[in-house]
């Protein structure tokens, strides 16, 4: 079997040339948008594919200061933070109580979570507005991140759940009780750390989710200065439509902190998705 | 006694471990979802302190749009393509990449990058590359076909929306793939080869049955996905040209927020929610009877 002919070889080299081919139309976008943020509005319009040959920053310093882009990042950071954290703490806590409290009440509750699952966000979204808007608690990043618990709940307890009913020896949850702890105690100390690879996934799956979103944030967020990244995009892209060098540097500084991101913990990401999809 | 004392400690490990999400959870999808219901059947425009039950009438009234059923023929038809193009390139690319080459780590995370970014930045990267670089590729080749705007035609600009939906998902639908292919056993394709199956033989009548799981596992994860795309056709066409591009869901949100029609665009926000949940039972449907038959 190790013995490579030639016409393996030969093979192999092909499948590289097209898979590497591929991968190139793939990401050209991404470069595309790259080169051209280097670049002055006439020299996009004249070339869009070229190389600058005098390449200049100042499109970076309009996007910069235009979109307000520390503020939003910080915004984005914040609420991405505060909503995956507290999604994991609100569905691991409901997701212990309904693998271990068995009732017709709590298998009553878990039920309708699995089910909510289905619900479309465009189901929802009109009533939510109504109800909020009229209670005169939108527009505020608490609010919003109130919701993201809402509507992330439901997948992070069904995961959660499935994980705590075959993963997590009841026995060692009894002993720490005989030790004097309390069901408190015994989540956080015994049974929340023995969550961490389902940690992770939630983590990952609702870190891009809530990163990315916009439907949901540009219902609740209307104040400049509250915005998240993928709303002062399309708030700068409104207002500055004819000069296209700024705007390819504010995709390119939208798009490079996830993409630090993804260079560290590529394999953490990737697993996180994947096993996310499978458990569904 | 003791029978109560056991119920009120259920009551208290529900009161912390439990009330609080289940309150998070009533008042942000439970509440809206039920009120959703009672307001498909009101006349309200969003604004007014009063209006009045209209009962079924904004279902007819969405029985007889024609514009909500030209909206909702074509999500079908993008759904369908989109569905078929994804599965097929995300999983010939999940053959290429398993198929032990060099740098397998290194492709698999590029294909994959396009699903870190947000929809409403994808499609301004691609509103770029249709207005600008492929106009340019087009006129300076002299290739008729780009030398136009994709955006500006009707029916091209719903092939640029094909071609990013395709673009981004594949590369998601490539690592389920992916996975799937890394956990058929070895030795299943070993004793396949040594009974004297060439490659395609193998992958046809060996892999492929053992890939069901992870094609319903896609198949309907890309449903859902583009049944309810909204960012994408924002940024990348907003709907346009001449509203040739709405699809379903951004249709609800222009009649909601744009037309103030909320209770008309309640009722087809409910339409699209039986779409999709049509969609995930036949999902449960056949992975269920997937697992009796294996």
């Amino acid at each position: 079997m190790n013995r490579m002919t030639g016409k393996n070889k030969y093979l192999e080299l092909v499948k590289m040339v097209i898979l590497f081919l591929l991968l190139l139309v793939y990401i050209s976008p991404f470069i595309i948008v790259l080169i051209n943020s280097f670049k002055s509005n006439a020299d996009i319009l004249r070339n869009p594919l070229a190389i600058s040959q005098s390449p200049t920053f100042e499109n970076f310093a309009t996007a910069y200061d235009e979109m307000n882009f520390m503020n939003s990042f910080f915004n984005t950071v914040l609420i991405t933070v505060f909503g995956v954290a507290l999604i994991i703490l609100a569905s691991s806590m409901s997701a212990y109580f309904l693998a271990r409290v068995h009732t017709r009440f709590s298998s009553v509750i878990f039920m309708i979570m699995v089910v909510a699952m289905v619900i479309p966000f465009q189901a929802v979204m009109i009533p939510l507005v109504s109800i909020y808007g009229s209670l005169g608690i939108l527009n505020s990043r608490g609010m919003l991140v109130y919701m993201y618990v809402g509507f992330g709940c439901s997948l992070a307890v069904f995961i959660f759940q499935s994980f705590i009913k075959t993963s997590v020896p009841i026995s060692i949850e009894e002993a720490s009780e005989i030790d004097g702890c309390n069901k408190l105690q015994t989540f956080f100390i015994v049974v929340f750390p023995l969550l961490k690879p389902t940690i992770a996934t939630v983590t990952v799956l609702d870190m891009l989710w809530i990163w990315n979103d916009y439907l949901l944030p540009s219902l609740v967020l209307t104040r400049e200065n509250q915005l998240t990244l993928p709303l002062s995009t399309y708030a700068f892209y409104g207002s500055f439509s004819v000069d296209y060098g700024p705007l390819m540097a504010s995709l390119v500084l939208t798009i490079i902190p996830i993409l630090i991101l993804y260079l560290f913990l590529q394999d953490k990401i990737i697993s996180g998705v994947v096993s996310g999809a499978v458990k569904t | 006694m003791v029978k109560n004392s056991a119920s009120s400690k259920k009551f208290k490990l529900f009161l912390i471990f439990e009330a609080p999400t289940l309150f998070i959870f009533a008042t942000v999808v439970g509440v809206p979802f039920l009120y959703g219901i009672y307001l498909s059947m009101t006349d309200w425009n969003g604004v007014a302190s009063s209006y009045s039950m209209v009962g079924l009438k904004n279902y007819i009234t969405l029985l007889g749009d024609g514009n909500f059923w030209s909206s909702f023929f074509m999500t079908l038809k993008y759904v369908l393509i989109s569905v078929i193009l994804v599965n097929a390139i995300g999983f010939l690319l999940a053959v290429l990449v398993t198929s032990g080459i060099k740098g397998q780590k290194i492709m698999r995370s590029g294909f994959f990058t396009s699903n870190l970014i947000g929809g409403i930045v994808l499609g301004f990267v691609w509103s770029f590359i249709f207005q600008r670089a492929l106009v340019y590729i087009g006129q300076s080749m002299n290739l008729p076909i780009f030398s136009e705007s994709w955006l500006a035609s009707t029916d091209k600009a719903f092939w640029s929306l094909v071609i990013v939906t395709v673009w981004q998902l594949s590369g998601y639908m490539m690592i389920i793939y992916i996975a799937g292919l890394m956990s058929i056993p070895q030795d299943v394709i070993e004793a396949a080869a040594i009974d004297g199956c060439n490659s395609v033989k193998r992958t046809l009548h060996v892999v492929l049955p053992l890939m069901v799981s992870s094609f319903i596992i896609c198949i309907f994860l890309t449903l859902q996905r583009c049944f309810m795309v909204y960012d994408i056709t924002l940024s990348l066409t907003k709907g346009g040209p001449y509203n040739s591009t709405v699809l379903i869901a951004m249709h609800v949100y222009q009649k909601a927020f744009l037309s103030h029609q909320y209770g008309v665009g309640q009722a087809e926000a409910f339409f699209l929610f039986l779409m999709v949940a049509l969609i995930s039972g036949l999902q449960v449907y056949f992975s269920k009877k997937l697992e009796v038959e294996s």
